[in-house]
């Protein structure tokens, strides 16, 4: 069977430019194995760097993939910045909503959210405020902003556009080799 | 190309352009009929179809505000999009899958068949198999579908040959490719399937029949069909004699022109049709046009529906070719010892990571989704569709508070499952996962219905006026220049998939509304 080459067309890319100064800053940390630096979180402009990681938190909590690393979640969340620069209703609701999970941390925990150690702890929180409208907005724009990433699908072993390509004629269709003989 | 003046009140004006209305457009041009189309949407033709699933669906889906109420899932997970449907020239036959299938005898008269089902209301269709056969001939000739007419089926794809091997170890006998609308050789003008896999986001080759690339430039080439995109009725206007004497509608700059007409025929599909026909009220049709029986907008079908996915140890890659592959059809006969009547069938499927994600499981989160999510190159899938109850109570009506651009009501959605269609999809789903485990699955997913496809009955055809809306050529029974070519038309959805249904009743029309204009008898 032909199989899918799972690694990220992104990073391979950055990777073979070595340096990547054109690179973003997030794509350059994933890969050179340094983790997230928190340039991105302080990039926003009417949101808070500390409301910005607490909502990559909240993303990865709420469809934990381990083998993506942040700057995944990060292209799904970082638009919240600027709808809610430019609506402020959306501001209050994302504001109150971290707001409200903090406070639920603190009380059970005795620290915020995003600090919390085990993902087990986060989602007992979020599981409390499952039916709020802060919950389902978020879930909701996940859905298709983390999962309509072009650069997500790859490494789910999903190939995207076929037509270019000529489709699948020649290119596995039919190529299952391990069924049982019928 | 033809172009019609508004003031022609000599020509038949289709609303619609999708299998119903394209169909009948084309037939009726043939034959020397001058036909104005009016189609809601926008021309795209299949070069411009969008291999992506959320792009398509911003291209080609039916978002018009519409409501919906009542206990079925999709009213909890998509409260404001009842059905997956197409706003487009070619309607929904740009995104169906392409299966063909005959109804059986029994399945145009259940309530014979059934007999009493409490909370349903059955009807018999007041047409059988036997008439039905000649203009079923005709309908796969001219869609040109598999295993029909001496045309080879398709090669099954990776999805279908999994579906396959666990079928056989089960036991079951009628397994293969479909009788599909899609060219397994070059037919017709059009080539053979690629193997794409985008079926739903249109054929961007056109091995798929659609109305689009083959009716409605057929139909253009006579001379006596002009289609026009972007032109949503509103309202069809009558005489005080109660004929119908043209249609109101937005052009593509919104502005309001009338059509005059000397027949109309409404193929907008079950849901926008009985609305046009309730929005079309008068102080002669108080409850909207054709509707003395008040059934206009009853009955709504939408089948059973649901899908089993199910992951394996090792790569299946579902989503490479035909999206519908193949079939399983043991389950489609009725055998009222399963606990219900009325059958299904079973129809590999598949979606893109992005509509998977969406459709899995809607709302659900955590690593139990995830988990599953990231089965997706190893999961085979198949849709479970079947016969559903005709219940009065599920009906299109005119939304009180919400109206649409043009200050209408939208149409509102009211479903409830019927115990009869909870267990049958109960037993689908049993069966399903078996179909899978029997081939080593690790994990089978019963997945709930999506966004309803394929939308039936609510303007249905009887015997009797006081039944129904139509009688068995489509014309209503109240006016007699005013026909329904959809769906709507349905007196019962039986287990298959219903366009071959709507073409054959299209074509059949046709032949009605020609001769009946002859004979100056419309």
């Amino acid at each position: 069977m032909r199989e899918i080459d799972r690694r990220s067309k992104y990073d391979r890319r950055v990777f073979l430019k070595g340096a990547a100064v054109t690179a973003p800053a997030v794509a350059i940390a994933t890969s050179t194995g340094l983790g997230i630096t928190d340039a991105w979180a302080d990039d926003a402009s009417t949101l808070t760097p500390a409301t910005m990681k607490t909502l990559l938190k909240v993303a990865r909590d709420i469809y934990p993939h381990d083998f993506l690393g942040d700057s995944y979640y990060i292209t799904a969340v970082k638009p919240w910045d600027d709808k809610a620069a430019k609506d402020p209703a959306v501001k209050s609701l994302i504001n109150d909503g971290v707001a409200r999970l903090d406070a639920a941390a603190n009380d059970r925990h005795k620290m915020p959210y995003a600090q919390l150690a085990w993902e087990n702890d986060r989602v007992a929180l979020l599981q409390q405020i499952e039916t709020s409208v802060f919950f389902q907005k978020i879930r909701g724009d996940l859905i298709v902003s983390l999962y309509n990433n072009k650069e997500v699908w790859p490494r789910f072993g999903y190939e995207g556009s076929s037509a270019e390509h000529g489709g699948y004629l020649k290119r596995g269709f039919a190529d299952i080799d391990w069924l049982p003989k019928a | 190309m033809a172009k019609f003046d508004l003031n022609d009140s000599g020509v038949v004006v289709i609303v619609g352009s999708g299998a119903g209305g394209g169909t009948l457009g084309n037939e009726l041009a043939q034959k020397g009929v001058k036909v104005v189309i009016l189609e809601a949407g926008p021309r795209i033709e299949n070069q411009d179809f969008i291999n992506d699933e959320w792009d398509s669906f911003t291209q080609l889906a039916w978002s018009d505000a519409r409501s919906t109420s009542g206990s079925w899932r999709v009213h909890q997970d998509f409260p404001g999009l009842p059905a997956w449907i197409v706003k487009a020239v070619g309607g929904s036959t740009t995104h169906w899958a392409g299966a063909s299938l005959r109804f059986d005898e029994h399945e145009f008269k259940i309530k014979s068949a059934y007999g009493g089902i409490s909370g349903a209301n059955l009807l018999d269709w007041p047409i059988t198999l036997a008439e039905m056969e000649p203009w079923y001939a005709k309908a796969e000739d001219k869609m040109g579908v598999t295993r029909t007419n001496g045309i080879p089926g398709l090669p099954g794809n990776n999805n279908f040959k999994v579906m396959e091997a666990g079928a056989k170890k089960l036991g079951y006998k009628e397994v293969h490719t479909g009788r599909m609308a899609i060219n397994s050789e070059p037919r017709d003008g059009r080539g053979s399937c690629q193997q794409i896999g985008f079926c739903f986001q249109g054929c961007k080759s056109g091995a798929k029949w659609s109305t689009l690339y083959t009716e409605i430039p057929k139909g253009e080439a006579t001379g006596n069909l002009e289609v026009r995109p972007g032109s949503m009725v509103i309202k069809i206007e009558h005489d005080p004699s109660g004929k119908v004497t043209g249609v109101v509608y937005a052009d593509p700059t919104g502005a309001m022109q009338r059509q005059k007409a000397r027949v109309v025929a409404v193929a907008g599909n079950s849901i926008e049709s009985p609305r046009l026909l309730l929005n079309s009220a008068s102080s002669m049709f108080p409850d909207g046009l054709a509707n003395s029986s008040g059934q206009v907008g009853r009955n709504y079908m939408r089948h059973m529906t649901g899908s089993v996915y199910a992951s394996f140890e090792k790569s299946v890659h579902m989503y490479r070719g035909t999206t519908m592959a193949g079939i399983i059809r043991d389950e489609a006969k009725n055998n009222p010892s399963r606990g219900f009547v009325g059958g299904y069938e079973m129809e590999t499927l598949s979606l893109g990571l992005p509509f998977m994600a969406a459709f899995l499981n809607p709302g659900a989160w955590g690593r139990s989704f995830t988990s599953a999510i990231e089965g997706y190159p190893r999961m085979a899938g198949m849709w479970l569709v079947g016969e559903d109850m005709p219940q009065e109570t599920n009906r299109i009506t005119l939304d009180p508070k919400i109206k649409d651009k043009f200050g209408m009501p939208v149409a509102s959605v009211h479903f409830d499952d019927h115990p009869n269609d909870v267990a049958m999809r109960d037993h689908a789903y049993k069966q399903g996962s078996a179909v899978y485990e029997a081939v080593g699955a690790t994990v089978t997913y019963p997945t709930p219905p999506y966004p309803s496809t394929h939308n039936m009955g609510t303007n249905r055809m009887s015997e009797k006026p006081r039944d129904g809306v139509v009688n068995k050529f489509g014309q209503t029974h109240d006016i007699k220049n005013l026909f329904v070519s959809d769906g709507s038309q349905f007196t019962s959805g039986a287990a298959c998939n219903p366009t071959l249904t709507i073409v054959s009743l299209a074509i059949r029309q046709a032949d009605h509304i020609a001769g009946a204009m002859q004979r100056k008898e419309i």
